[in-house]
């Protein structure tokens, strides 16, 4: 059979006139300008506002004065962002974990329904939402009083690096643990058979079978997360009046009152580099595991 | 250790109970300052209950309908922005052989690797120069910038999920290239490009960094209003203007899987 073109296919021929190329970088254009002007311009500014000095010329004052001043705060922010960051990596293993491998139906139905509720509550919500179940006659203190768990005199306000680490996890573990159960549910479920046949215990095939397998999913979590805690500017403003506080915050105060753009964006540089450090520690871990696979 | 034991049904119900209350209470106890309208120490819940607070919020003229409508267009806008840009180009990279694909998908993965605040901070020192800051074109420019990047992502893995061979019949059945983006490709991926236009728009809903530093003072959005008002010490109103807020990003949470279907989830950033 002779291969010449039908009339339909010459009809379409038109279309591959054009190099395809070309149409290609056509359609992602408008896309990849509106991202260079809002971002990537942005982001060379941030840079090299950090090492302007009012001249023109380099420096590394802003560096230095940002430290100096805000040292404190950087410190802050790194222990309140560990200290989240552990407990919801705690706690998402906790949850995740117990709707993979729960035996009891109705309440791996009533926590799959019941723990994804804060998932897209807005930020600046969970900081009102903190304010008020936090604080000393908050509904928190309220309850452990009430049942007797607590004395009402030694009831305190949670409003300090306590009161941001409990926010961000309410705010993030919905949505590690959404990850997290997704790659748990993906796993081959004759891995996890074979062991419980061999008779280990759910806790041992967790740590031992599934989380192994799942820890790529929660490492990203976990990264997105503290990317997510190094930008949030409302909640810091809200919760925390004084100082130290997180970087963020004294980014805005820099800007607000002294219009110190120098320094506010070495501040941001630290916040960058720290993002970074955490992303070279997962990409090492996860080029290992590839190498040792 | 015998697990099962600790976990009997009491002990489970328990745990649950506490689980609940760690995830409820604190929206509870929002609720409960909505519609507060005396709540004075040590009294455990409030002496008085109304809606008075609820008319002052939207007493005509009040702050909070111009607050609504600006978010609400903001948000729209936002949409529109995202998906026109994003629908050409999310179809060129699931598509197209472009040179320095991977260069184009990491320079849209950027923006949500790295903090974002000191980017919202030098767009306003720019807006500024160009006379944005404090117009709502402002704003929906600052919202479109997460926005572009969900929608980015999501729509390349919407159109890569799209079967060729349904196109290619198309094609062979005499359609033209438009007709059959709009009549094949199109109804395929709008699953996903609705997922993503959900997500923009939840996203510039409660979009706070951006508008604090672009649209403050002139522009207010709920956001904003619920943060002067929770700073200012009115619990009754933030919370009010808190529930508003929590209503679309409880209803999606509620839909999210029936939007987001895992084929298309799991193409998200090849």
């Amino acid at each position: 059979m002779t291969t010449s073109p039908s009339p339909t296919y010459s009809m379409a021929m038109p279309g591959k006139r054009f190099p395809r190329i070309s149409l290609g970088i056509l359609l992602v254009l408008p896309a990849l300008t509106a991202i260079t002007l809002l971002y990537a311009l942005p982001l060379l500014r941030s840079l090299v506002t950090a090492f302007r000095d009012n001249d023109g010329g380099w420096t590394t004052d802003h560096l230095v004065r940002a430290f100096s001043l805000y040292g404190r705060d950087v410190l802050f922010s790194i222990g309140v962002v560990s200290a989240a960051l552990v407990l919801i990596a705690v706690i998402s293993i906790a949850i995740a974990g117990y709707l993979v491998l729960g035996t009891t139906p109705w309440a791996v139905r009533f926590l799959r329904w019941l723990y994804r509720w804060p998932l897209f509550i807005p930020f600046v919500v969970s900081g009102q939402i903190a304010r008020s179940f936090l604080s000393t006659n908050g509904m928190m203190n309220g309850v452990l009083i009430e049942t007797g768990l607590m004395m009402s005199e030694s009831a305190q306000s949670f409003l300090d690096w306590r009161g941001l680490v409990l926010t961000f996890a309410w705010k993030q573990i919905p949505f590690v643990t959404l990850l997290l159960a997704g790659a748990m549910a993906a796993i081959d479920r004759s891995h996890i058979e074979a062991a419980r046949n061999m008779g280990a215990s759910r806790l041992r095939c967790l740590f031992g079978i599934i989380l192994p397998q799942a820890a790529p999913t929660l490492w990203v979590g976990l990264i997105l997360s503290l990317v997510a805690m190094l930008s949030v500017l409302s909640v810091p403003m809200m919760l925390i009046a004084g100082n130290p506080t997180m970087m963020t915050s004294m980014m805005a105060h820099r800007i607000t009152y002294y219009g110190d753009y120098g320094v506010a964006n070495a501040l941001g540089l630290f916040s960058y580099a720290l993002t970074a450090v955490t992303a070279w520690i997962y990409l090492r871990l996860t080029l290992r595991r590839e190498v040792a696979s | 250790m015998n697990i099962t034991r600790v976990l009997s049904p009491i002990g489970l119900g328990l745990l649950l109970g506490v689980v609940a209350f760690i995830v409820f209470g604190p929206l509870l106890n929002l609720a409960l300052w909505a519609f507060a309208e005396q709540w004075f120490y040590p009294n455990r819940l409030p002496t008085g209950w109304g809606f008075s607070f609820w008319e002052r919020v939207f007493r005509p003229r009040a702050g909070a309908w111009t607050s609504l409508f600006n978010t609400v267009l903001v948000a729209f806008s936002a949409v529109i922005l995202s998906m026109a840009l994003a629908i050409p180009a999310g179809y060129a990279l699931a598509r197209q052989a472009l040179p320095a694909r991977n260069v184009i998908m990491l320079l849209f993965l950027l923006p949500q690797a790295f903090p974002n605040l000191p980017i919202f901070v030098n767009i306003a020192a720019i807006f500024y120069q160009w006379g944005l800051n404090g117009t709502l074109i402002g704003v929906v420019l600052v919202h479109s910038l997460p926005g572009l990047v969900y929608a980015v992502w999501i729509a390349t893995a919407a159109f890569s999920t799209v079967d060729r061979s349904l196109e290619e019949a198309a094609r062979n059945l005499g359609a033209s290239p438009l007709r059959t983006f709009i009549g094949i490709t199109m109804p395929q991926a709008l699953p996903g490009l609705l997922a993503a236009s959900i997500f923009v728009f939840l996203d510039s809903i409660d979009e706070f960094t951006g508008t604090f530093f672009v649209g403050a003072p002139e522009i207010t959005t709920l956001p904003l209003l619920m943060f002067n008002a929770s700073m200012g010490g009115n619990y009754q109103v933030a919370a009010i203007t808190a529930l508003i807020l929590l209503i679309p990003s409880v209803g999606f949470m509620l839909v999210i899987e029936r939007f987001l279907k895992a084929d298309v989830l799991s193409r998200v950033g090849r």
